[in-house]
């Protein structure tokens, strides 16, 4: 499992040199527009520059540019309030089912800017799945939680084997072939998480956003999800937050981190982009020293 | 062990715990006033009951039961109990008051928990509230004065034609919603909508051939109701306009209680708002939701002064079962009775019967309520 996490890097970093995609403000030029080389326009899944989220007149979010690339998984972490969750769930509009919640900045995704007024928040989510912190299944059966996405977009045929692929992809058709009628709650939590992976899975989307998703979860179902994340890997692209920074360094490619900036005088805090990189250099010999202070464990 | 706790100077025994005598009191005495308070509630419910019965059965004993099936109608200072009369009144009543309060009150309620923002809610909601603090006898009033003679007298007979037109013109509005959505939105992707459009065209059309159909077995197509003064039809819809709160505030609390990750889920899977709404949140909620119908149906089928007021019959009634006729539901023909009780008590069964009315309407109140029960017990999505 490690060895296949640190090849994985290495690789990555073979193929894009980091100083291509460190997008932290301190550069005046975006990297990605001094280096348009072909291979890596290609690749590019998601850009993002000078994003800022507000809820009503707090600015949660401040400036945050940085690029994720196709199969790649990107962790963001930082610590607690520093808008890491705020930033994931503007990736699927998931801010717009927030009352006052506001955007500004451009989110290009696949060269599509995702704010565009013609571009319809349902068909985004559609492309761009997201798995949650909490594992949260309907309360229908195991089979009608994974077969909801693919009947919500109007199949009606086939949800068999989407079914079954889906949940053999998280990893879960094993335990549960045998009871797919039965309730989803009556799963264990690691059980429910991959459900809800399942489920994401099922609509064959793009992306992946994955907000924690093992903070509720025990040892062994977090390694195994995190199991399932290399795996899954191949097919998609997965952005994740988490406050385990062992789980970013395992699982992750590439990572961006975060921390909140206090106005004192207002009593309120900004999350900011520190830096971004590849998670090896993040977390051996990372540029800035507040990033160095966190993984450390000096702060935060 | 017992010389090492005895050797200690500050020996801790059962005294030191103990608890002040006044304070025991106190909470003795508390506890068992509240425990009177529970029985009250209890007992006076055994006593409704016990009267209920035991001068129910004077009359079940007492009458002639050729004289409670079949017959003219319901004449009880006449000696004529005629018990469809009345059951039939209240089932017509009661149909249409649920024909106007359901699919408002659960309109409104969707509208409210899964639509609405902040700053419509803040005066949506006070204002289905102050619907439901008008007293029922205002209501009756309005029932009467305007509703019988505006909606019931100009529409009359027609109604089912013009809730069907209605309906049908409803539909063309939605469909044509959707499909400009979907030129706009969905060129060549999901067909989610088209589960939606299907259903509501179903039902369009069911109620279109229930119009028609109604319209052709009642014989009243052109032919308009007179403008009379009350009238089944009139006192239904002013219990569904009484019963519109009632259904919206519990649906609403119910939708409400939906855990919001629920929603947050199936839009992460690319469902609108409709869909969620639909495939989500309505069944997690119908254990509320069916409550509420059944309060509803409950409120209607016991509501008196609207029906007394607006039903157009006084203290008698011939039997009928077109909703465009006056009669006295079984609410109505108690509130009548009772008015002038000095008349008819000692005058052979006419004041039983009256009871005998009220133990019908609690059996029926208490099947619906173990009916629901079953019923949610059975198709709930607990969360």
């Amino acid at each position: 499992m490690s060895d296949g996490t640190e090849t994985a890097i290495e690789h990555s970093a073979i193929e894009r040199p980091a100083v291509e995609r460190s997008a932290t403000g301190d550069n005046d030029a975006s990297p990605a527009e001094t280096m348009p080389s072909l291979a890596t326009e290609r690749d590019m899944v998601f850009r993002s520059r000078d994003v800022n989220v507000y809820y009503g007149s707090f600015r949660a979010v401040r400036d945050v540019s940085f690029d994720v690339y196709k199969n790649e998984i990107m962790a963001l972490i930082g610590p607690s309030g520093c808008g890491k969750t705020s930033v994931l769930r503007c990736y699927n509009r998931m801010n717009d089912l927030i009352r006052d919640a506001r955007v500004t900045g451009t989110i290009t995704y696949r060269g599509v800017d995702l704010y565009d007024e013609r571009v319809d928040a349902v068909e985004v989510r559609r492309r761009i799945g997201m798995v949650f912190q909490k594992p949260n299944p309907f309360p229908k059966s195991i089979y009608d939680n994974v077969a909801y996405g693919p009947r919500v977009a109007g199949q009606k045929k086939g949800l068999d084997d989407i079914v079954e692929s889906s949940l053999r992809k998280a990893a879960l058709w094993e335990e549960v072939s045998d009871r797919l009628n039965d309730s989803a709650l009556g799963l264990s939590g690691g059980q429910q998480q991959r459900l809800c992976i399942a489920r994401a899975i099922a609509v064959d989307p793009d992306v992946l956003l994955m907000d924690e998703p093992c903070s509720a979860l025990d040892p062994i179902a977090t390694a195994r999800i995190e199991d399932l994340m290399q795996e899954i890997k191949q097919d998609y692209t997965i952005m994740i937050v988490t406050h385990n920074m062992q789980q970013a360094a395992r699982v992750s490619d590439t990572t961006a981190f975060f921390t909140s900036d206090v106005h004192s005088e207002r009593d309120t805090r900004t999350g900011i982009l520190v830096e971004v990189d590849t998670t090896q250099k993040i977390f051996s010999n990372p540029s800035d020293e507040r990033t160095e202070n966190y993984v450390t464990g000096r702060f935060g | 062990m017992t010389d090492a706790s005895v050797a200690q100077p500050m020996a801790l025994t059962a005294d030191s715990l103990q608890i002040a005598p006044t304070r025991r009191r106190r909470e003795v005495i508390v506890r068992y006033c509240l425990l009177m308070a529970a029985l009250g509630t209890v007992v006076v419910s055994a006593l409704i009951v016990w009267s209920l019965v035991s001068e129910a059965w004077t009359f079940i004993t007492g009458v002639a039961w050729a004289d409670t099936w079949g017959q003219l109608g319901w004449f009880p200072r006449r000696g004529l109990y005629d018990i469809p009369t009345i059951v039939i009144a209240s089932i017509i009543v009661t149909a249409i008051a649920m024909l106007v309060a359901g699919p408002l009150g659960l309109g409104a309620a969707v509208y409210l928990s899964e639509y609405a923002n902040r700053r419509v809610r803040a005066w949506l909601k006070p204002a289905l509230e102050i619907l439901a603090g008008i007293p029922s006898v205002v209501l009756g009033f309005f029932a009467l004065t305007w509703i019988a003679p505006n909606l019931v007298g100009r529409i009359g007979k027609n109604t089912f034609l013009v809730i069907g037109v209605v309906i049908l013109a409803g539909y063309a509005v939605i469909a044509a919603g959707v499909a400009r959505n979907r030129i706009k939105h969905y060129r060549g992707s999901g067909a989610e909508p088209s589960s939606l459009i299907v259903a509501i065209g179903a039902i369009a059309v069911l109620i279109a051939i229930f119009a028609l159909v109604g319209a052709w077995l009642l014989n009243v197509w052109i032919e308009f109701a007179p403008a009379r003064a009350g009238s089944l039809a009139a006192a239904g819809i002013g219990v569904g306009v009484l019963t519109i709160p009632l259904v919206a505030s519990i649906s609403e609390d119910a939708m409400a209680a939906v855990p919001d990750s629920l929603r947050q889920a199936s839009a992460g899977l690319g469902a609108r708002r409709m869909t969620t709404a639909t495939t989500v949140v309505l069944p997690a909620a119908i254990s509320g939701i069916v409550a509420a119908f059944i309060v509803a149906v409950s409120r209607a089928i016991g509501e008196t002064m609207v029906v007394f007021l607006a039903g157009g019959a006084a203290d008698a009634a011939r039997f009928t079962d077109s909703p465009f006729e006056g009669s006295l539901t079984m609410t109505a023909a108690m509130a009548s009775l009772a008015s002038g009780t000095d008349s008819v008590v000692g005058e052979g069964l006419t004041f039983q019967s009256l009871y005998f009315v009220g133990l019908m309407l609690f059996a029926i109140t208490l099947g619906l309520n173990v009916v629901a029960a079953r019923f949610v017990a059975r198709v709930r999505e607990a969360y």
